[in-house]
């Protein structure tokens, strides 16, 4: 009970002392600001990245490709595979008894991009009219859903926020016609949000492809995946491999997660490191200006324990400033930031960052971490220091 | 410099501190090392793409393929001096999607249009030989472990061959250097007439043509001229400088100049903070040493630059740490970081590094210095400062 009194009362006295040494505790508070913001950021980005994959990825679906091909984009499929692959076992049947399925093909068209006017690659994909049984998430925000037959499409949210005028109404030239934005569509974050949907025999006809590249289906549940994949193995006339939409997402999304991880917490790691000896220089400082302090108070009877503590934890409020500070600076700046790269389809895949409680949560374990760490030796000095010495010095 | 003992003398009075400070520039220039050099690679693409070739390929994106026969038409515009092709393969090789390019090609024709790189005559014949001959780059092959007269097997993602087959063959039977950039030795070319004869589909399409102009002014009219051959036809075309198609393409996987900017403006403004508060603190201590100093007759100038070269000393110093580790870290990091064209702390780095160092120690260190420059000898040696 004693020591905890004293370790409050010299705690108490530090910290009232800290605004009259406000520059150099300022370090402390900087350094970790930076090290938390930065490593909140780069993490934010990779999260945004993995959630906008992960939304489209489902258990009890599947997709199907031509053999070997890693994505939509170097796949292609010809008409007769199409029709077998959807009345496969374990393909699940809607109301009018039709398999839900939905061949589909994915193009790219060059548009200009919002802001520098440089081109991008687009994705636009063809879809059949199963598509929107398979993602009901997807949902008309703006004008209305094409038709089949006239050069029209609908534009994803990402999709009209990347690039330059593409609004309800506007005219995009590609593919020798033009083609008219009849509505905007959200998909509940997802990768669809990048795209460009029409109707797949008039996409097809316009880039005069003869076939789709992919088929995706609604399975009767994520069990009957092992007869669907089999069933397609066993068929001479398929030459096709499928894939649940969740393995295909997660595989799509794991290069760039793991760069952006790998990335963040290289970074994250140095910095840290940087922001330590800072952290220890500043404690050190503190412990010295106070070194009369320190011993007066041991010779009055304080404990060697009670020093340490204190300096410890004037060391930690520093540091949880800090990182509360980085981690705010981070949230402010760049939650809900929209960026865009080119994604596995050799496309343009847009999405957020999202600054998350648990990376806030995060940045705050590393600052504390980093203070921890930066006040312990300084709060060791300071507490072996024979008080005898340290009166007589300065 | 006959100062010099002084001001390290200086520098170390506070060993431990000193130390800590150091030690965070070199933290601040090994990260500085590292990302620049990032940046540095996925911009090099642009940098050293030649202003007198053009790249020809389809107005509507750069996946749609081109049919040969525009080749001869191409060759008869004037100003074109030679005419290649290329097309994207990909693929995957043991397993992993392959960290370099794979173009078929017909060697001579690309040879021709890409002077940069450099393959033995003998070699060259002995590609035109082999059907499924394969020539690689330098860095590819030492990267691989292969050697001329290795198999090689990638297989194909886009292009399978006639009967669905997804492997495809080759003997490596050159090996080509490109002194100029070591990232033109990352790519893999074999033979367009073995790819366009087992190709499934596609037969007679090429990715894009790769044109040498005569005269780099005489860029724009050719490629104006191409375009406006094609213009109306089935595969409208698009012709552009290599410059501008490489930009185009790094701008494509988003600004990571920004992102590095941002990350090292972060750093440098803590390490500012952090070494400006030492060396303010260091001078603050030292008032009575540098009226001493005044007493025995330093000009207030020569007290100004004790300080400051101090200050220079201390970031110079940790600094050149901070960019030898970042050289060492990507040397050892090479193998990992070869499919990003990352290759090694070039000279603008460490060049750039430098001006940094002395920016910042100028405006870590001028501050103090000026407030000792001004103290007056009585006030500080009566403790009044």
């Amino acid at each position: 009970m004693n020591a905890l009194k004293q370790v409050a009362a010299v705690s108490l006295m530090n910290l009232r002392s800290v605004p009259q040494r406000w520059s150099t505790s300022l370090v402390i508070v900087v350094g970790i600001a930076g090290v938390v913001g930065v490593l909140t950021a780069i993490l934010a980005m990779g999260e945004g990245f993995r959630a906008t994959l992960g939304a489209a990825g489902k258990e009890d679906q599947a997709i199907v490709l031509r053999s070997g091909a890693t994505s939509e984009l170097t796949s292609g499929l010809g008409r007769e595979s199409v029709d077998l692959i959807a009345r496969s076992a374990g393909v699940a049947r809607g109301g009018d008894g039709q398999p839900i399925a939905s061949a589909e093909i994915l193009v790219i068209a060059d548009l200009p991009k919002r802001g520098t006017g440089t081109l991008a690659n687009a994705p636009i994909r063809g879809v059949q009219p199963g598509a929107f049984e398979l993602r009901p998430e997807v949902e008309i925000v703006a004008g209305r859903n094409f038709e089949p037959g006239p050069r029209e499409l609908i534009v994803g949210r990402g999709a009209a926020s990347q690039f330059e005028g593409v609004e309800v109404g506007a005219r995009l030239a590609f593919r020798d016609a033009d083609w008219t934005v009849v509505g905007i569509f959200s998909a509940g974050g997802g990768a669809h949000e990048s795209e460009l949907w029409g109707d797949a025999e008039t996409v097809m006809s316009a880039y005069r492809r003869g076939g789709f590249q992919s088929v995706t289906v609604q399975l009767e549940d994520a069990a009957a995946f092992e007869a669907f994949q089999a069933a397609l193995a066993d068929d001479p006339r398929l030459n096709v491999e499928a894939q649940t939409l969740r393995a295909y997402y997660a595989a799509q999304s794991r290069q760039m997660s793991m760069l952006i991880n790998v990335l963040g917490y290289a970074i994250g790691y140095i910095m840290a490191i940087g922001a330590l000896f800072g952290a220890l220089n500043t404690m050190y400082a503190a412990v010295s200006t106070r070194a009369r302090e320190i011993a007066t108070l041991r010779a009055l009877g304080f404990g060697g324990g009670a020093i340490v503590a204190s300096v410890l934890l004037e060391a930690l409020l520093l540091a949880v400033i800090g990182g509360v500070l980085g981690g705010s600076l981070a949230w402010l700046l760049f939650n809900g930031y929209t960026v865009s790269t080119l994604g596995a389809n050799f496309s343009q895949v847009a999405f957020d960052f999202r600054v998350t409680g648990e990376l806030l949560l995060q940045g705050i374990a590393w600052a504390l971490v980093i203070g921890f760490l930066g006040g312990l030796l300084p709060a060791w000095r300071a507490a072996r220091q024979p008080v005898t010495t340290a009166l007589r010095a300065l | 410099m006959k100062y010099f003992h002084l001001v390290w003398a200086g520098l170390f009075r506070k060993k431990v501190r000193t130390v800590l400070t150091l030690l965070s520039v070199v933290v601040a220039f090994l990260l500085f090392g590292l990302l620049q050099s990032v940046n540095e690679a996925f911009s090099a693409g642009a940098e050293q793409a030649r202003a007198d070739r053009l790249i020809t390929n389809s107005r509507y994106s750069i996946i749609e393929m081109l049919p040969i026969s525009y080749l001869p038409q191409i060759e008869s515009v004037p100003g074109v001096k030679e005419v290649s092709f290329a097309s994207w393969f990909g693929g995957s090789y043991q397993d992993r999607p392959v960290q370099f390019a794979v173009f078929p090609v017909e060697p001579e024709r690309y040879l021709s249009t890409a002077p940069e790189i450099e393959l033995p005559p003998a070699q060259l014949e002995r590609w035109r030989e082999t059907r499924d001959g394969a020539v690689v780059g330098r860095s590819l092959a030492e990267r691989n472990g292969w050697e001329i007269g290795e198999r090689v097997t990638l297989v194909a993602d886009i292009w399978p061959q006639r009967g669905g087959n997804n492997d495809w063959n080759f003997e490596i039977v050159g090996i080509f250097s490109s002194p100029e950039s070591e990232q033109n030795e990352g790519a893999f070319l074999f033979q367009w007439e073995y790819f366009d004869e087992a190709r499934q589909f596609g037969r007679g399409t090429v990715g894009w043509f790769i044109i040498q102009v005569e005269d780099p002014d005489l860029a724009e009219n050719v490629a104006q001229t191409v375009d406006a051959l094609f213009a109306n036809s089935t595969n409208e075309t698009k012709t552009q400088t290599e410059k501008a198609f490489a930009q185009g393409f790094a701008r494509q996987f988003g600004d990571v100049g920004l992102i590095v900017t941002s990350i090292l403006g972060a750093v440098f403004f803590t390490i500012l903070v952090l070494t400006g508060n030492t060396m303010a603190q260091a001078v603050r201590e030292r008032i009575p040493e540098l009226a001493i100093l005044k007493t025995l007759g330093f000009s207030d100038r020569a007290v100004l630059g004790l300080v400051v070269a101090e200050a220079l000393a201390l970031i110079l110093l940790g600094g050149l740490v901070g960019l030898a580790l970042a050289a060492g870290a990507l040397g050892a990091l090479s193998a990992a970081l070869a499919g990003f064209g990352v290759q090694g702390i070039s000279t603008s780095v460490v060049l750039t590094g430098v001006v940094l160092m002395i920016a910042l120690g100028l405006i870590v260190g001028l501050p103090p210095a000026v407030r000792a420059m001004r103290l007056k000898v009585v006030d500080a040696l009566g403790g009044h400062q």
